[in-house]
C-alpha cells in the first residue's frame, strides 16, 4: 500500500492530487473514493466566522498513519493519500482530503469513510471557531464518537 | 533531569502557555509531573487532570504510571476535533 500524509496550511487542487494518483497507480486498480471536507458556513448567522485548525507536528502525521494502517488492514486498498489543513480557515474553504484506490469500488468507499470516521476521532487536531464576539474551541460531539465505534461492531 | 512539557489548544489557554521547561527530580514519574505543575500553575493545573485529557510522552499516548526520563517532551492533549 502506498501512503501519502501531509499537513498543510495551503489550500489543494483535487485535480491535481487526483491527476498525480493515476501516474502511481498499480495495475489492477478498478476504483478511486475521493472525499473533501469543506468548512461549514453556520446558517442563520451573518457573523464572520473563520475556523483556526491547530496541530501537534510529528504526532498528527503519525496519528493519521495510523488510522491509514487500520484501514488497510482491513480492505485491500493500494493507495492512499490525506491531505489535512492547518491554520486559519474561512467558510466553504477545503480542509481535508482523502483518497482511496482499490481494485474495487466497495474497498474503496468503506476505507475512505472509516479514514474520514476516524481522522475525527483519533487525529491529532483542534478546531478554534472565531466569531465577531470572540472565540471558541469545538468539543468533540457524541454523534462523531459513535460513527467511529461503529466500525469496531460492523 | 529535565522535560518539556507542551500545552495545546484548550490547555494552553487554561495554562497561559504553550510550553514549560521544568527540572524534576530522577525517577520523577507523570504524577511527580502534575505535582510540579501545580506549584508552577496553581488551580490551573485541574484542567490538566481532566479525565478526557491524554497524555503523550515524546508523542505517544501513556497512561498509568509512566517514568520520565531526561529530555522527554511531556504534552497535555484535549480531545480531539479534526476532519
Amino acid at each position: 500500500m502506498n501512503v501519502e500524509i501531509r499537513v498543510q496550511q495551503a489550500d489543494f487542487s483535487v485535480a491535481a492530487e487526483y491527476e498525480s494518483l493515476l501516474a502511481r497507480l498499480p495495475a489492477g486498480t478498478g476504483a478511486v473514493a475521493s472525499f473533501v471536507g469543506l468548512v461549514r458556513e453556520m446558517a442563520g448567522t451573518d457573523d464572520v466566522q473563520t475556523l483556526l485548525l491547530e496541530h501537534y507536528p510529528g504526532m498528527t502525521e503519525r496519528s493519521i498513519g495510523g488510522i491509514v494502517d487500520r484501514a488497510g488492514e482491513r480492505w485491500p486498498v493500494s493507495d492512499v493519500l490525506v491531505v489535512h489543513r492547518v491554520g486559519e480557515l474561512a467558510p466553504n474553504a477545503q480542509i481535508v482530503l482523502v483518497q482511496v484506490a482499490s481494485a474495487h469500488r466497495a474497498a474503496a468507499f468503506a476505507a475512505c469513510e472509516f479514514i474520514m470516521d476516524y481522522l475525527k476521532t483519533d487525529a491529532i487536531f483542534w478546531k478554534r471557531e472565531t466569531t465577531s464576539g470572540g472565540g471558541r474551541w469545538v468539543e468533540s460531539t457524541a454523534e462523531d464518537r459513535d460513527r467511529a465505534s461503529a466500525w469496531k461492531t460492523g | 533531569m529535565q522535560v518539556q512539557v507542551r500545552f495545546f489548544a484548550s490547555l494552553r489557554d487554561a495554562t497561559g502557555t504553550d510550553s514549560l521547561s521544568l527540572a524534576l527530580a530522577e525517577g520523577a514519574d507523570l504524577g511527580a509531573l502534575l505535582a510540579v505543575l501545580e506549584q508552577r500553575l496553581g488551580p490551573a493545573v485541574e484542567a490538566l487532570k481532566a479525565e478526557n485529557v491524554r497524555v503523550a510522552v515524546n508523542q505517544d499516548l501513556v497512561s498509568g504510571r509512566t517514568l520520565l526520563s531526561d529530555g522527554d517532551e511531556v504534552a497535555f492533549l484535549p480531545p480531539v476535533t479534526g476532519g
